[in-house]
């Protein structure tokens, strides 16, 4: 009952924004939206596994990426207001912009919570509608030619996951499943077809890597993540792509009771090495931050991958550093809306000063980048040890040794970007002190936070999240 | 007589591959339209009246007659060139489409399975692979949607191959269907045929790397 009241009300929230556009009843409708998505949010972490409408199920893996999406709705919305309003934005664009966000937030939900294959599929398909909207915010030609990449790839994508769907059906048939439910093909994997469950497995693995952001169909999410307003980017960084990976994960939890565990492994670490070496080679040419940025989310995407695919610490190791990326991407995100403001150019090449221009914004992005480059005080230091201690025991010694190799890679690329745009004196534009408009420094709080949150949660893992983790992965085990 | 129908559609995926102007390609979206519903009909027998107007509405009203007057409405609007401007010959695409098929005619005659789904899949797949194929090997940017529609029309087949027992699962995909091209259609016709005059793909190389 409370889903279905959830949904209703976003769809009438979204729907009331859309046409009344008055920036107070926007911002309040915002603000009613926030309570009613913490509201739910609550309600599903209190009731675990309480099966709702039939269709959604409120699980372990679930209620951790919601929580994760309703943390970073709240900050992505408090940024949006501040991007729209610095950009003068007028009405229209301002309601286009929210009452696609309240969407994207609700199909994100929905589709996490679904326990059905088709109705999760169903909510991916919402998400690509609503997220090329706000792609296409600023109405220029190259956010044009992004939606319309990211629109036509994902349309082929969601197309392949329901031939995957289809396919599905026909390993199921003699098994006498009846519905697609993930609970009903886990129950009854071992009496699966395992021809069709292979070729299943890699049509929906593949549909799904254009919203998870790996090989083979991350461009779309490259551009996206590059036109997109920023604190939009953040959401598809995060909580989108984390929608890619629990379809992966889902099907790799049913995969894993069969005689095709191996196999699937093998794809998946297939996928994640190639998405890892992608992202190595472009992020060496990369010319605008946000795409370093997006390239950045290809490389962890893969290591998280990494992690499905090894053993024991390994599954919880992926689940922690998937939430961990999730914060700390979106904090540099929000970082970078302010980087923009200050240098007016998104380019490399002009960059420069920051340091001087904004001292409190070059400290957090100083420490995001060590965060987001898994250096020491890094929670994602500690998945990503864990990771690879896991990956070593099962025996993947030449995996470790490349990914290592192309991880360096990385960190030399990102970190000769990142300090050049803090240490140089002066970058090419000119643009001294007293140029540009001053930043609020309250507006920072929420990054700090999240970005000392990633700390925290990597060295202390709080007890309920560590059992909320185990859950999730013992199917796996 | 199923059979009929299915083997009239690969002969309209060769006219696909082959076609030198964008009026007979749109033909043949058409005609591809009518050729579903033949085999729905004949294929869901005992289906209710309500799901067969669904059917009716979704085949011959939105494929046959919409889409096609659509296309043509913005191939007049965008002043767009009549040739389809492929990047390989014909005579190569023609070779490429025949050795596919009777490849995956011998493919799945390996796989185990009544020979009644086994064209089924055939076709599903051959009209996949074409779909996407038009998609890799044309210009223009209305080609790629065309390649589009034709790849749903295979997902239509492939939807049918194995929904029999799933009637859920094949209004989704019908559903879907509509939706997404819809959409893709709609986005093509009031933005990226404005702004992009030309409606060649060469304009949208700007973002990378």
């Amino acid at each position: 009952m409370i889903i279905a009241a959830y949904i209703i009300c976003s769809l009438i929230i979204s729907a009331l924004i859309f046409s009344i556009r008055i920036k107070k009843v926007t911002y309040s409708l915002i603000i009613a939206f926030l309570v009613i998505q913490w509201a739910f949010t609550i309600y599903e972490s209190v009731n675990l596994n309480l099966r709702q409408l039939e269709y959604f199920t409120s699980d372990s893996i679930a209620v951790i990426l919601l929580i994760t999406l309703s943390i970073l709705t709240t900050t992505s919305l408090f940024y949006s207001y501040l991007y729209i309003e610095k950009r003068k934005d007028d009405n229209k664009l301002r309601s286009i912009y929210f009452a696609s966000f309240v969407v994207l937030i609700f199909a994100l939900s929905c589709a996490y919570l679904a326990n059905h294959i088709a109705i999760a599929w169903i909510f991916v398909e919402i998400t690509t509608l609503s997220a090329s909207v706000l792609i296409y915010h600023r109405k220029t030609e190259r956010t044009l030619e992004a939606t319309w990449k990211y629109i036509f790839i994902c349309s082929v994508s969601v197309a392949m996951i329901f031939m995957g769907i289809l396919i599905l059906g026909l390993a199921v048939q003699n098994a006498k499943v009846g519905e697609l439910f993930y609970l009903n093909l886990y129950l009854n994997a071992g009496k699966l077809d395992e021809f069709w469950l292979e070729a299943s497995f890699l049509l929906v693995f593949t549909g799904y890597t254009a919203k998870a952001g790996l090989v083979p169909m991350f461009t779309a999410g490259i551009d996206a993540k590059d036109k997109a307003p920023s604190p939009a980017s953040a959401i598809f960084s995060s909580a989108l792509m984390n929608v890619g990976f629990i379809g992966i994960f889902r099907f790799y939890e049913i995969i894993a009771q069969t005689n095709v565990f191996s196999w699937a492994k093998a794809v998946l670490i297939i996928s994640a090495v190639v998405s890892i070496f992608i992202a190595a080679t472009y992020m060496i040419n990369v010319k605008s931050f946000k795409r370093m940025f997006a390239y950045s989310s290809v490389e962890h995407m893969g290591i998280i991958m990494l992690g499905l695919a090894s053993a024991g610490i390994g599954y919880f190791a992926a689940i922690l550093h998937l939430i961990l990326h999730s914060f700390v991407k979106a904090a540099m995100f929000y970082q970078y809306g302010s980087v923009f403001r200050i240098i007016k150019s998104k380019f490399i090449k002009d960059a420069g000063g920051y340091f001087y221009l904004n001292l409190s914004g070059a400290l957090i992005l100083l420490l995001g980048f060590f965060l987001l480059t898994a250096m020491p005080p890094s929670g994602l230091f500690v998945t990503e040890f864990m990771i690879f201690s896991s990956l070593f025991k099962s025996g993947y010694f030449w995996i470790i040794i490349v990914t290592a190799i192309l991880l360096t890679v990385i960190i030399y690329s990102m970190g000769e970007n990142i300090f050049k745009l803090l240490f140089l004196k002066e970058n090419k534009n000119g643009y001294s002190n007293n140029s540009t408009e001053k930043e609020n420094k309250l507006d920072y709080i929420p990054q700090v936070i999240l970005l000392l949150a990633v700390i925290y949660l990597g060295f202390n893992t709080p007890v309920f999240l560590q059992n909320l983790i185990k859950e999730a992965v013992k199917n796996l085990l | 007589m199923i059979n009929i129908f299915l083997i009239v559609f690969i002969i309209t995926l060769f006219f696909c591959v082959t076609a030198i102007r964008l009026k007979t390609f749109i033909n043949v979206i058409a005609l591809q339209g009518f050729l579903l519903f033949g085999i729905f009909f004949l294929l869901l027998r005992d289906i209710n009246t309500l799901n067969l107007i669904f059917l009716l509405l979704e085949t011959i009203i939105f494929k046959s007659i919409a889409v096609p007057v659509f296309l043509n409405y913005l191939i007049k609007r965008n002043k767009i060139t009549r040739e389809t401007e492929p990047y390989v010959s014909n005579f190569a695409s023609l070779f490429i489409l025949t050795a596919t098929i009777l490849t995956l005619f011998f493919l799945f005659s390996t796989i185990k399975g009544g020979l009644f789904e086994n064209v089924f899949f055939v076709v599903a797949v051959s009209t996949l692979f074409t779909g996407f194929y038009l998609i890799i090997s044309r210009k223009k940017i209305i080609t790629h949607v065309m390649g589009f529609i034709i790849l749903e029309n295979g997902v239509v087949i492939l939807s049918l191959a194995v929904g029999n027992e799933m009637p859920l699962l094949v209004n989704l995909g019908i559903l879907l269907d509509i939706f997404v091209t819809v959409l893709v259609l709609g986005i093509f016709a009031n933005k990226v045929g404005d702004i992009f005059k030309e409606g060649e793909v060469q304009q949208l190389n700007r973002l990378r790397d």
